[in-house]
């Protein structure tokens, strides 16, 4: 089975909120310092069950991704936890894309790829949070799409996807090739060997640009965008938190539920 | 060009009844509608829903389309797409309305890349710019770290899904009236690419979070699956449930089902006890709206307690018997 999975970097999202910075004039977030970017976690629980149906149905991993000169990382890193190929997507062209326009960007290159079986990303970016790009994607290449996929089989010669929802989970069956987003139940991804890292660090990882994918320059950047980002800030606390002490952690804890009562809350 | 007026909201129906989310939809869309001076109409599939169309009337709505030989739950998402297409062709609105739930997540994207809209989710306010008069749209991104203003124009139609609890349910008016329009939809069965195999919904013994007055929550720091026992008494005696963040959940320690925050589910109770959470933005996206939030961290610096409106520094295990026992004996 070759599978292809895109993937994205991102600023790390787990930071601690007080380095989160933006500015504001610019609309931008200002990347942490000192902390390194990384694949967005969806995506690497994308590269994870790319590597689990491998391991059972052989293949080939392919990654894609769009982005800066820097995106190449988020390549090698899943070069480094098994993937076989990668390829960065990179143009000044493409700066500004908005979701139609990446979906755009990675259609195009998913068809030049052209062999394949299975195309993978994860359920959303963990930077701007849209989880657009995949059903975008299944759309522009006329593939089936299941959404938030917690596992992938594949039974009968169809791809059946148990797919995770706010009270249980759907199963579906699809024919391939399909697209399938993938949510964090997946579970946790592996972690690179050494040899893993050192071999990746050592591949050349081609790039691709705006001519190689024969993009059409309506369709990509700043100006194809479908709408404006006319604000972004960082939401005011207005709470103060009421501590409540005691000598002991068990005062404090009565005193805290007398506190509600007198609140009426409990 | 097609002018496109109005706003659509892709409602649902359960046992029945309209879901809480999407009367949620419907003061939205009410107010929107009224700004615009434009007609708020709503799309409902399923079996026997005539009572919920008269239902969403009296909620607000203007004009109700009905689709009643499709059962909603086992509709394969390709099918509801074409269904939603074929109203939107209808209908023209300019701006489309869906809960940030299982079917808008699923359906809004592929709709927006089907139409060529443009599409924002997981919005928490919308308003129409008085100048500009374009759809300003409110969506928190970088897990919450920050929040996003959106604009579009109206040359095309603008597809959002809003993210649960974002507004207050609508209330019914029984003197509304509106339009009933039953709708025959043909699917071209050749569109379906997916067959849905089965659709299973995990029994919740109690209280179902959404709906539940006290959440006790417990994070990473409760450190295990037997540390749950405490915060289960103690939601007990205070007439609640409980829930969880991403640690009990990619640990096993409790069923994912439970998990709260922007993956997750997005509740408001009137008390919500935040045990061993640090207080991620992702977390918090989930159980900002709460009406009280209390957190036990041994942490000092803990995130949460930027949030909450009490808190104390200590131990889970020395801070939860004496509270549970307070608690017992308040209630007496
Ligand atoms: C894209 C993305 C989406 C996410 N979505 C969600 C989501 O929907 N929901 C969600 O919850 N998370 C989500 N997360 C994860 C989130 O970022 C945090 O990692 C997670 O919420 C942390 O959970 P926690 O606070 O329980 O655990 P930890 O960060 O491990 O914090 C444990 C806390 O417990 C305290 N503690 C430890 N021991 C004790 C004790 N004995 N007594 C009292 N206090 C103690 C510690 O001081 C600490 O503050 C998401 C992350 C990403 C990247």
């Amino acid at each position: 089975m070759n599978i292809i999975v895109c993937v994205k970097q991102i600023p790390d999202p787990e930071i601690p909120p007080v380095k989160f910075k933006l500015d504001t004039e610019s609309r931008c977030v200002v990347p942490p310092e000192g902390i390194p970017p990384v694949i967005n976690p969806y995506d690497e629980q994308a590269v994870e069950l790319a590597l689990r149906l491998k391991e059972k149905h052989g293949g080939k991993i392919t990654i894609l991704t769009t982005g800066n000169e820097s995106a190449s990382g988020v390549v090698k890193h899943a070069l480094s936890l098994g993937a076989d190929e990668g390829i960065a997507l990179t143009d000044k062209a493409f700066e500004g894309s908005d979701s139609f326009s990446t979906a755009y960007i990675l259609s195009q290159a998913v068809r030049i790829i052209r062999d394949y079986d299975l195309v993978l990303c994860g359920r959303q970016a963990a930077d701007w949070d849209e989880s657009l790009v995949g059903a975008i994607l299944a759309e522009n290449l006329g593939l089936p799409l299941v959404t938030l996929a917690e596992t992938v089989d594949v039974v009968d010669g169809e791809l059946k996807v148990k797919r995770v929802t706010l009270d249980g989970y759907q199963v579906f069956s699809v024919s391939f090739p399909a697209l399938v987003t993938v949510s964090h139940e997946v579970g946790q991804p592996r972690l690179p060997s050494g040899w893993g890292i050192v071999s990746a660090s050592r591949r050349q990882i081609p790039v691709w640009d705006a001519k190689d994918i024969k993009a059409d320059p309506a369709k990509i950047g700043f100006d194809a965008s479908r709408r404006k980002l006319v604000k972004l800030f960082i939401p005011k606390r207005e709470k103060k938190c009421e501590m409540i002490e005691g000598k002991t952690t068990a005062e404090a804890s009565v005193k805290l539920a007398e506190r509600l009562r007198q609140e009426g809350v409990i | 060009m097609a002018e496109y007026k109005g706003i659509l909201i892709c409602g649902e129906v359960r046992e029945g009844k309209i879901t809480t989310i999407t009367r949620e939809l419907i003061t939205t869309g009410r107010k929107l509608s009224d700004d615009l001076n434009q007609r708020l109409s709503i799309l409902l599939i399923g079996e026997n829903i005539q009572e919920a169309a008269k239902e969403a009337v009296f909620f607000g709505v203007d004009v109700v389309y009905t689709v009643d030989d499709i059962p909603f739950a086992e509709s394969p998402p390709e099918q509801y797409l074409a269904l939603v297409s074929n109203i939107f062709q209808k209908a023209a609105p300019s701006i489309v309305l869906f809960g940030q739930a299982d079917m808008g997540r699923d359906i809004a994207p592929r709709l927006a890349a089907r139409l060529g809209a443009s599409i924002c989710m997981d919005c928490v306010e919308l308003a129409i710019d008085p100048e500009t008069r374009s759809l300003l749209q409110s969506k928190p991104v970088y897990g919450g770290n920050a929040v996003a203003v959106w604009a579009s124009d109206d040359v095309q139609p603008q597809i959002v899904t809003m993210r649960p609890r974002a507004a207050a349910p609508a209330e019914p008016d029984p003197s509304r009236e509106g339009e009933i329009l039953p709708v025959a939809v043909k699917i071209d069965e050749s569109v379906i690419k997916s067959i849905l195999i089965e659709t299973v919904k995990e029994e919740v013994k109690g209280i179902r979070l959404d709906e539940a007055k006290v959440i006790v929550a417990g994070g990473g720091g409760i450190d295990g699956k037997e540390g749950f026992e405490l915060l289960k008494e103690l939601a007990q005696i205070l007439g609640g449930t409980i829930g969880i963040t991403r640690v009990p959940c990619d640990e096993g320690w409790m069923p994912a089902g439970l998990e709260i925050g922007q993956t997750g589910h997005v509740v408001n109770p009137d008390l919500y006890v935040a045990v061993g959470i640090s207080g991620a933005p992702q977390h918090l996206a989930g159980c900002s709206g709460s009406k009280c939030l209390v957190a036990i961290n041994k942490n000092p610096e803990a995130h949460i307690f930027e949030e909450a409106d009490f808190g104390i520094v200590g131990d889970y295990r020395e801070a939860l018997p004496p509270l549970i026992e307070k608690c017992k004996a308040l209630k007496k």
